[in-house]
C-alpha cells in the first residue's frame, strides 16, 4: 500500500473516531451493549488432574462465535438508525484482545471486567457481575438494548443472557433469528424468536435483553481504519468497584451454588462402524438400505410418517 | 449416563453445608412443556428419568403444567400421570396461552415456593432453556444445562448431573452444594421414552396465577410453523443429508438435495463446503454452525474433522460415505459407506425411493388386518 493511502486510511480512522465519541448528553443515539466471552478455539483443551478445571494456557483464545452474530445484529442496527456500541466481558486480563478484536468491527467502546474474586464464577454469580456492570453502564448513559449470543461454545449453558435480563428487570427475548422492527423513540421492537416446532412473532418494549440465534446475519470483515482504531483504543478495565459490585458473596466461586464435581472424557460411540460393500454402487447402495432398515426398523415407520406429514402440510398449503 | 459414571473416578465434592431452611425441600419435578397444542416428548422423557430419581430418593413425581384454560391443556396431567408422574401441578390462565418467558417465569417461581421441590428438571430446548435460566436467577439458585445424564448420590441425596461441556471434547459432573431446588435441563432424545401406562392414578392440585394480560410487556404477534417457513430448520430436523467439499463442485451438490427430496431431509454442509460459497451458511453442522440431534444424519464427501463431529455425533444414526477408508468421519458413524459420492447418492436416493415405496404398498395392503386383529 501507498504512503498517500496509509495516511488516509489514519485520516479516516481518526475522523471515523472523532465522529463515533460519546456524547451522551448532545447526540441523541440508541446505546447497546453487548456482552461477549472469549473462549479456546479448538478442541484440544486439557483438564488440570487435580483442580479438575480447564487449563486454557496454550490454546488459541476467539470470540465466541455466537456473541458475533449478536455484536454484528448491533453493528446493523448502528448502520440503520445510529448507536453507540458498548461492548463488554467479564474476564481475565487477556481477554482484552478480544474486546479490541470487537472494536475493529466497529464497536465504540470495550469494558474488561476483571478482578480476581471473579474466578471461578457459575451461570449466576456472571450474571450477577455482568449485571451489575450493565447498571453502571447504564446509569451513565441509559441502556436501550443489550445482545449477547445464545450460548458459548465452552460452556453451552445459555443461561447468563436470561440471568442478566432477570435481574435488570428488562425483556428478555431468547433465540432471536430477525429483528423485524425496532424504534427506539417508540420503545417498541418486532422480533422473530425461534420456538420448538415454529417461529414466535413477538413484539416488546425497550430496554431488552436479546440472544442472537446462530446463521441470523453474516459477520463483516474489519476495514483498515477499524483495525487502526482498534489498536490505539483504550480497552476500559473495570474491578468489582469500577462495575459497581455491592455483594462480593455473590461473585465468584463463593457466589456460585453449582460446582464442578468431575471432569472426564466422553466415550466414544459405542458401536463400531459396519462397512456396507457392494459390487457396483447401486448394490452397495441396496445393501445399505436392506441393513439400515434391518438393525433400525423403527427408523422407517418414522421416516414413513414423517414423509406423510409433509404430504400433509404440503397438501394444507 | 450411569455407565459412563461408573467408569470415572470418584465424585469428590467441595464441602459445603445445605442451609437449614431448604431441607424441608422435597420431591422431583419435571416441566411438561408444551406449543400450539403439542407435548414436547423430552417432558414424557424426562418423567421416566424423573421415576428412578424419585424412587432412589423416595419421594414423589411430579410434572408442572402451565398453559391456557383450554381442555387440551388439562388433557396433559393425564398424560404425564400416564408417563409416570404421581401428582400434576396444574396453572391455567389465558395469560400462559402461549409460552411468554416472563408469565411461564412467574408461574413457576410461584409454584416452586409453594410446594417446594427439591430437584426441578426441564427439557433443554428453545422453551426449556428460556425458562430455566430466568427461573433459576429469579430463584438465585443452581441450573446445569443441557445434561445427558442425572444420577443421585445417595450419600447425601443430592443430584449429580453430568454433560457435555467445550463443545463435546468433554464431559463433566455438576452438583449444586447450597441451594434448592437443584435445577437441570436435559438434551432432548437422551433418555429413553417410558411406557405409557393409562390405568395410572394421580392427584391434580391446581393453582392460580396471580398476574393479568395488562402487565405482561411481551405480546405475541404471530406463530410461523416450521413447514410454511421457507428457510432450513436444520437443528429441528430428523433427517439430515449432508455434503462436504468432497463433492469436488458446487453443482454437485444437486445429488445431495436430490436424496434429501426423497427422505424429506433437511441438507446440511461442512464449513469448508460453506466457506467455499457452495451452500448457504444456514446449512454449516459443526461448531460455528448448527448443532443438529437428527434420527439419521447422512454426510456424502466430509472427512469429519472435529469440528464437524461436534456438530452431529448426537445424531441417533449416522452413515458416512467417503473415498478415504480411514477418514476420520467413520469414526463416528455406524455404517461405512467407502465409495464415490457422486456415484452412491444417487443409487441411494434409487434405492430409498423403491424401498420406501414398497413399504407404503405394505402398509396400505396393513392397516384392515391391523384393525380387524382382535376378532380374527
Amino acid at each position: 500500500m501507498g504512503l498517500a493511502r496509509l495516511l488516509i486510511c489514519i485520516s479516516t480512522a481518526v475522523r471515523k473516531q472523532f465522529n463515533n465519541s460519546p456524547f451522551p448528553n448532545i447526540v441523541h443515539a440508541m446505546h447497546i451493549a453487548v456482552c461477549i466471552k472469549q473462549v479456546p478455539d479448538s478442541a484440544q483443551i486439557r483438564v488440570h488432574p487435580v483442580t479438575n478445571t480447564i487449563m486454557r494456557q496454550g490454546v488459541p483464545a476467539i470470540v465466541n462465535p455466537f456473541d458475533l452474530f449478536a455484536l454484528e445484529e448491533a453493528l446493523r442496527t448502528k448502520d440503520q438508525s445510529g448507536a453507540h456500541i458498548t461492548v463488554l466481558t467479564m474476564g481475565p486480563p487477556q481477554a482484552e484482545d478480544a474486546l479490541r478484536k470487537c472494536l475493529s468491527y466497529g464497536a465504540d467502546r470495550a469494558i474488561l471486567i476483571t478482578d480476581k474474586v471473579f474466578s471461578g464464577a457459575d451461570t449466576l454469580a456472571t450474571s450477577y457481575v455482568l449485571a451489575s456492570a450493565l447498571r453502571t453502564l447504564d446509569a451513565q448513559q441509559p441502556l436501550d438494548l443489550i445482545f449477547t449470543g445464545k450460548q458459548t461454545i465452552d460452556g453451552d449453558t445459555a443461561q447468563v443472557g436470561p440471568g442478566i435480563a432477570i435481574r435488570l428487570g428488562y425483556q428478555l427475548l431468547t433465540y432471536v433469528s430477525a429483528i423485524r422492527d425496532l424504534d427506539a423513540d417508540a420503545r417498541q421492537i418486532f422480533v422473530e424468536r425461534r420456538a420448538e416446532g415454529g417461529v414466535q412473532v413477538l413484539q416488546s418494549t425497550l430496554p431488552a435483553v436479546i440472544t442472537m440465534l446462530e446463521g441470523a446475519n453474516e459477520m463483516r470483515f474489519a476495514d483498515m481504519p477499524g483495525m487502526f482504531r482498534a489498536a490505539r483504543q483504550e480497552v476500559e478495565r473495570w474491578d468489582r468497584e469500577a462495575a459497581g459490585i455491592e455483594d462480593i458473596k455473590q461473585v465468584g466461586l463463593k457466589g456460585s451454588p453449582t460446582a464442578v464435581a468431575q471432569v472426564f472424557g466422553p466415550k466414544p460411540r459405542a458401536v463400531k462402524a459396519v462397512r456396507i460393500e457392494g459390487e457396483t454402487p447401486a448394490a452397495q447402495a441396496e445393501a445399505f438400505v436392506e441393513r439400515l432398515f434391518a438393525d433400525f426398523p423403527q427408523l422407517e415407520d418414522a421416516l414413513l410418517e414423517h414423509l406423510d406429514q409433509l404430504a400433509d402440510l404440503g397438501a394444507k398449503s | 449416563m450411569s455407565d459412563a459414571l461408573d467408569s470415572a473416578k470418584p465424585i469428590k465434592k467441595p464441602k459445603r453445608v445445605l442451609p437449614e431452611h431448604f431441607k424441608s425441600y422435597t420431591g422431583v419435578w419435571v416441566f411438561i412443556e408444551h406449543e400450539r397444542g403439542h407435548a414436547h416428548p423430552v417432558s414424557w422423557e424426562l418423567l421416566g428419568k424423573g421415576r428412578q430419581l424419585a424412587d432412589s430418593l423416595g419421594v414423589t413425581l411430579a410434572g408442572v403444567i402451565l398453559g391456557g384454560t383450554d381442555d387440551g391443556v388439562r388433557a396433559l396431567t393425564d398424560e404425564a400421570i400416564a408417563y409416570g408422574a404421581d401428582r400434576c401441578y396444574l396453572m391455567q390462565s389465558e395469560v400462559l396461552a402461549d409460552y411468554r418467558n416472563q408469565p411461564y417465569t412467574a408461574g413457576m417461581t410461584t409454584l416452586v415456593n409453594t410446594y417446594q421441590p427439591e430437584v426441578l428438571l426441564l427439557g433443554a430446548t428453545t422453551q426449556g432453556r428460556d425458562l430455566a435460566g430466568s427461573v433459576a436467577t429469579t430463584l438465585l439458585t443452581g441450573l446445569t444445562a443441557d445434561c445427558t445424564g442425572l444420577e443421585i448420590d445417595m450419600s447425601d441425596r443430592s443430584l449429580l448431573s453430568s454433560r457435555p461441556t467445550f463443545g463435546g471434547s468433554l464431559m463433566c459432573t455438576i452438583v449444586n452444594l447450597a441451594t434448592r431446588p437443584q435445577m437441570a435441563t436435559v438434551r432432548p432424545r437422551v433418555m429413553p421414552m417410558p411406557e405409557r401406562d393409562a390405568t395410572r392414578s394421580g392427584e391434580v392440585v391446581t393453582h392460580a396465577l396471580d398476574l393479568t394480560e395488562d402487565s405482561v410487556v411481551t405480546k405475541l404477534v404471530d406463530f410461523i410453523p416450521d413447514a410454511r417457513a421457507d428457510k432450513p430448520q436444520l437443528a429441528f430436523a430428523d433427517f439430515i443429508v449432508s455434503g462436504g467439499r468432497g463433492l469436488g463442485k458446487p453443482e454437485n451438490f444437486d445429488k445431495v438435495f436430490d436424496l434429501a427430496k426423497v427422505l424429506g431431509a433437511e441438507v446440511g454442509a461442512s464449513r469448508p463446503a460453506v466457506h467455499a460459497g457452495w451452500v448457504d451458511p444456514e446449512r454449516q453442522v459443526g461448531q460455528s454452525g448448527k448443532t443438529v440431534r437428527p434420527k439419521f444424519y447422512l454426510a456424502a464427501g466430509i472427512s469429519g474433522a472435529v469440528q464437524h463431529r461436534v456438530g452431529m455425533e448426537g445424531a441417533d444414526v449416522i452413515a458416512a460415505i467417503n473415498l478415504d477408508a480411514k477418514a476420520p468421519i467413520f469414526d463416528v458413524a455406524n455404517y461405512a459407506l467407502v465409495g464415490n459420492a457422486l456415484e452412491l447418492l444417487p443409487a441411494l436416493r434409487d434405492a430409498f425411493e423403491r424401498r420406501l415405496a414398497a413399504a407404503r404398498a405394505r402398509r396400505a395392503a396393513a392397516p384392515a388386518t391391523a384393525d380387524t386383529g382382535e376378532h380374527a
